[in-house]
Parts: structure tokens; sequence; C-alpha cells
């Protein structure tokens, strides 16, 4: 893992103590709220509907077990218990109060974290594959060059005040497991002919009010001009972006307006002119970032286990992801209990999860856009006691992937831009789909419920969406279908009128069950539906209607 | 009838005015206001600016719309209505009042 350098460490504490005498001078009333809100937010703290909202930025998604326990002890000293993670493998506390926040940031600190740059018009955390460094269809690890792009954008001066946010991801494995189609720039790590690395990059992706799917601007980037590229098209869309309308001011909004072919000239030219500047990326200096990262080696490795009770087998085979080296498996952490809220972990759990990571997991945990944690490299013969201690504390769900593994938006729970509740839909389906067997029975499916269309929860890019808004002053539902985030990226299209949060439930059962039915061998959900089109599944949505 | 609400400067809970001028965490201490009080009386706290951030009116009663609006002003009341994963102590409920 990246450790902090002097720099790191004394810019972290530099910003705490001009938060403190912020949030001081907030409090006097030396600043007022219209003064202190865009700086409270670039520190990751948005007022919702209950209480000030906490954002910590987990560069890559990647934590230490030091890091997890230091966040169970806040949710546990500032918050109410729990803390809830985001499908930008973030983390977020709902209930601190203003005045604990410098606390809370100097515990993070001690930890080598922050809450800098998680909201505001700036370059969000970088994100890339959870598997990085683990997956057996890795290219090359993506964390180096996320942290590369993690320390050239905070604080960025030029990037501080983009139109609006900008968010990043890396992958480095043949499957995109980041989702960079739906990102503003997404970065692939390819071989050219030669078999040498570089990146193949996706320009304009986001969801919200309108999801757009990234357009490729560039077949192969050189690493070393990675940062001179970036800088390009930042450039080019901090002058052209649009900032007199909020909902026209992303880069998707942009490339679609210049022309994917005229944006990408623009940055080209723009390329051109500073590629061989002090940007560009020194060997030494990728070399010295790329040490802080590896894949562990093993000397005896251990086959799988082949025996053990039921249930370990049947998390073994839903939860377990195989590893580039033999002897070491990756395993998902489900949090996602029937009927919890998903992505939430309590302070004892991320205690026991921070306890797991450092006995058998090489003190090395990710946080994945599904909202559950990863354990990258676990030994085959830790599995068994490992399975015992997570089942014990309730974190052993083998449901990783299945239709209950389901991605919620906070909603309006919490959330105060929200039209609709998005948690207690997601705890009904995940009921309603377990007590009928269906989550089991349909294997592979994504289903992803928003609150609101800035659709945080990802419903655009899942295989089955839900969207919650408000009509006349009642909550209701649309479901999309055929989304997905991957490689074969796709925004689902909506199906037909809104449902009552009532009839959520039992049409997406319906929906399965028709899966089931009309299923060819071993097609996986989104296999059929492409096969068959979104109308095979209307009339099981409206049944009843 | 309107009630004036706001989330409370230093830790972001939820308050309501009271008739005494002073800000609670009780929803039925909210005053109820006719319409003409309650635009002086928001005007009013909106010019303090130490305790409460970001004043607005709610409707009361009878005029209080069925829906989604008053839904989420329920949920401001009572919590999320996902339930917590661990039961809220009374320490921590104290510490939120
Ligand atoms: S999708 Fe909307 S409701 Fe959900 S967290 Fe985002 S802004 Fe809030």
């Amino acid at each position: 893992m990246y450790r902090y350098d002097e720099y790191d460490a004394t810019l972290v504490r530099e910003r705490i103590g001009e938060f403190r005498d912020q949030i001081e001078r907030r409090l006097d009333g030396r600043l007022s709220e219209d003064e202190f809100k865009p700086l409270r937010l670039m520190n990751g703290v948005y007022l919702q509907l209950h209480a000030y909202m906490l954002r910590v930025a987990i560069p890559y998604g990647t934590l230490n077990s030091a890091q997890v326990r230091t966040l169970a002890r806040i949710a546990r000293h500032y918050d109410r218990g729990y803390g809830h993670f985001t499908t930008r493998t973030n983390i977020q506390f709902n209930w601190p109060a203003l005045t604990d926040v410098p606390a809370i940031l100097e515990e993070l600190a001690a930890v080598e974290m922050h809450a800098i740059q998680t909201s505001g018009n700036c370059i969000r955390n970088t994100t890339a594959d959870p598997y990085s460094g683990a997956a057996a269809d890795e290219i090359e690890d993506g964390r180096p060059w996320a942290e590369i792009i993690r320390q050239w954008s905070s604080l960025h001066p030029e990037f501080t005040f983009l139109p609006r946010k900008f968010k990043i991801a890396v992958n480095g494995a043949a499957e995109d497991r980041a989702g960079l189609r739906v990102h503003d720039i997404g970065l692939q790590i390819v071989r050219d002919a030669l078999g040498q690395t570089g990146f193949e990059v996706w320009v304009g992706g986001g969801q919200g009010r309108t999801p757009r799917l990234a357009v490729k601007t560039r077949d192969f980037l050189e690493p070393r001009d990675l940062l001179s590229y970036l800088t390009a098209v930042l450039r080019v869309y901090n002058q052209h972006g649009r900032r007199d309308n909020m909902y026209k001011a992303r880069i998707k909004i942009l490339v679609e307006a210049l022309g994917a072919e005229a944006f990408i000239a623009e940055v080209e030219e723009e390329f051109e002119a500073i590629r061989d500047s002090e940007l560009r990326l020194p060997d030494a200096e990728i070399a010295r970032i790329r040490s802080f990262f590896g894949t562990p080696s093993i000397h005896n490795p251990a086959p799988l286990p082949e025996a053990g009770e039921p249930g370990f087998r049947h998390w073994l085979k839903r939860n377990r992801r195989a590893h580039r080296v033999d002897g070491l498996s990756s395993i998902v952490i489900s949090l996602k209990p029937i009927g919890g809220t998903p992505g939430d972990a309590t302070d004892e759990q991320l205690d026991i999860i921070a306890d797991l990571t450092a006995r058998y997991g090489l003190d090395e945990i990710r946080v994945t856009p599904e909202q559950n944690l990863l354990l990258p490299h676990v030994h085959n013969e830790d599995l068994h006691p490992l399975w015992l201690a997570l089942k014990s504390a309730g974190l052993a769900t083998p449901n990783a992937g299945l239709a209950t593994d389901i991605v919620s938006c906070p909603g309006m729970d919490y959330c105060s831009l929200a039209t609709a509740r998005s948690i207690p839909i997601a705890q009904a389906i995940a009921k309603r789909l377990e007590v009928a067997g269906l989550s089991e029975a349909a294997g592979d499916v994504t289903i992803k419920v928003d609150g609101c269309i800035n659709a945080c929860g990802h419903h655009h890019v899942a295989n089955i969406g839900v969207l919650g808004l408000d009509k006349r002053g009642e909550e209701y539902y649309q479901i999309t279908l055929g989304g997905a985030f991957g490689k074969d990226a796709a925004i689902g299209g909506i199906v037909g009128k809104g449902l009552a949060g009532d009839d959520v439930p039992d049409a997406i059962a319906r929906i399965l069950e028709t899966y089931l039915q009309l299923r060819r061998g071993s097609e996986t959900f989104i296999d059929t539906l492409r096969r068959t089109g979104a109308d095979a599944f209307k009339e099981a949505i409206y049944v009843a209607q | 009838m309107k009630a004036i609400t706001a989330n409370r400067l230093t830790d972001g809970r939820v308050i309501y005015r009271t008739a005494q001028g002073q800000w609670s965490t009780r929803f039925q201490d909210a005053q109820p206001l006719d319409d003409y009080a309650a635009e002086t009386v928001l005007a009013q706290a909106g010019r303090e600016s130490g305790i409460a951030v970001g004043p607005y009116l709610i409707e009361l009663g009878e005029h209080a719309p069925a829906g989604q609006k008053w839904r989420r002003e329920g949920i401001r009341i009572d919590g999320p209505t996902s339930g917590t994963i661990r039961l809220i102590e009374p320490a921590n409920h104290d510490r939120a009042a």
C-alpha cells in the first residue's frame, strides 16, 4: 500500500488546521452559512436531512486494518454506530456533529486518511478495479496509476473549480470492474503489439439526469504521458464546459455538444503543446510509486478446501473469486444481509473486519462499487476459519453477485436531494426474492436502487434499475432494464409507467421468474434480456396493474 | 398553519422554532403560526445566524400536503424509516438532543 511521505502528511495536517479555523469562525458568526458552505463541502461535510454527513475518501477503495479500526472508532464515538460504504468506494458517516469534525479528521490523519475533495467541483477520489493486484485476468495493476492521479489531482490549483465534479477510474484487467464507460475519464490498461502497456482512454461517460457512455478518445497512450493527457482533457473541459447551467455542466455534455471528433481534436492540440513539459512522468517516479504495490507470492500453495459444512461450500461458491496466484483466493464480504441496509457496517463489524484483515488478509481490504468489501489475498488454508469468523459477525451472506446483492443509495431516509426512499425498497426486494428462492435460482444479475435521478446508486447501469420519483406528492418507482456496468456497458431503458413502492418487490420477482422461463442453457439474466428484448418482460411487470 | 424548521448549526440536528423564540429538537414544541406571522418570524430567524441553518416553513395540520413534501418532514421528525442496524443507545440520543 502507498504510505504518506512528509509532503502528504503536512498537506493533510495543514488542511485540518485550516478547516478547524473555518468551523470556529462559522460557529462564532464570523462566517455566514453562504460563506461556509463551499468550505465545508471541500472538506467532505454535507448537511443532510437529520445531521451533517462526512464523506471520507478511500483512495481506489484500498484500506489496511489500522484504517478500518479507525473507521470503527469514528462510527462508535462520533456517529450512531455505523458507517455506509458508497458506490464510489468511499465511506459516509451520517450523524457527526460539526463540532466533532476536526477531531474526526485528526483521527483519520493519524492513519493517512482524509475527506479532502470528496465533494465540490473538483477531481474526486480516483477509483480502480477492486481486484487490482489479485485478479486472474489482470494485464497490469491499476493502483499505482490511481495513486499517481491522486497525488497530481489533490488540491490541484487549476482544477479546483471545474464546471462540475469530475470522476476518473482505472482498470487494469480484461474485464472492466471499475465502470470506465460511465466515468468522466476511464483509463483501461492495454498492451500494444510489442507487449508494452499503456492506456486506452474513454472520456465523457456519466450517469445522473443525462446518462451517457464515454467515447474512446485514444487507443493507446504512453504511460509517461498520462498526466499531460489528463491535463489536456481537463483544460478543454475547464475552458468550454458550461458553468451557466449545472445540469449541462458535466464533460459528457461538452463531448456531445462539440461532437467526439472536435473534442478529441481540441484535446490532441493541447496535449501536443504540453506533452514534453514537466508533466511527463519520469521512469524513476513511476517505479517508486509501483514499489508500494504488488501481488503477494507464496511458497507452498494449499489447494482449495474440498470438504466443509454445506454453508461453507455455498459461501465459497458465491463469494470467492479466483486469484492470479496459486494458493490464494479473493473473498467478497457481503454487506447485504437480507433486509439490511446495503453498504452499512456497524462499529463492531468494522472492528472484526479489521482483525480479519490483519489476520487472514495480508493487511489489505478493498471497498467495491457494489458496496461490499473484498479481501483480495486470502490463503486457501485460511478460508474456513475466515468464514467461521465472518459468519458469527453476520458478514457471511453468500450472495455476492446475486439478486439480493442490491446496491442502494441512501435516498430520502438521509439525503436532502432525494425524491423518494430507496433503502426500504431495496430491503423489501431482497426479502421478497430470498423468501421465494429467486435470488439463488436466478444467478448473476444486478439490481440497483436510487432515490433520485442523480443516480448515486448507479441504477442506469443495473440489469434491473429502480428509480424513486415523486408524482403529485407520492413516491413511485420507475423500472429500467438492460443496463450494464462493465465492458458491455449499457444504459437501461425505462420499461413503462412507474409503480407504487409496495408493488416493486413483486414486479421484480416476476421479472426474474420470466427470465427463468425464457432462459436458454446457461444464459445469464442479461444474456436472455438481450436476446428477447425488454418487451418480453413488460407483461410480467404490469400483470397485476 | 405553519411552523419553522431548520438544522442546528453545531450538529445538524432537526430543530423547530418555539413560541419563546428558541429552538427545540421536539416537533411538539414547534409554534404554530398563521401565514403572516410565519413570514415575519421566518425573516427574524433568518437574521439570527448562530443556531439554525437554513430555516424554512412547513405546513401543519390540515394544510400539510399529504404526500412527498410531508413524507420528507415526517422522516425528519422520526428519523430514517429504513431502521438503523444497531439500536440507538440512550447516550447517543442525549448527545443528539
Ligand atoms: S441518488 Fe439522489 S437520493 Fe440517492 S444519494 Fe444520490 S442524490 Fe441522494
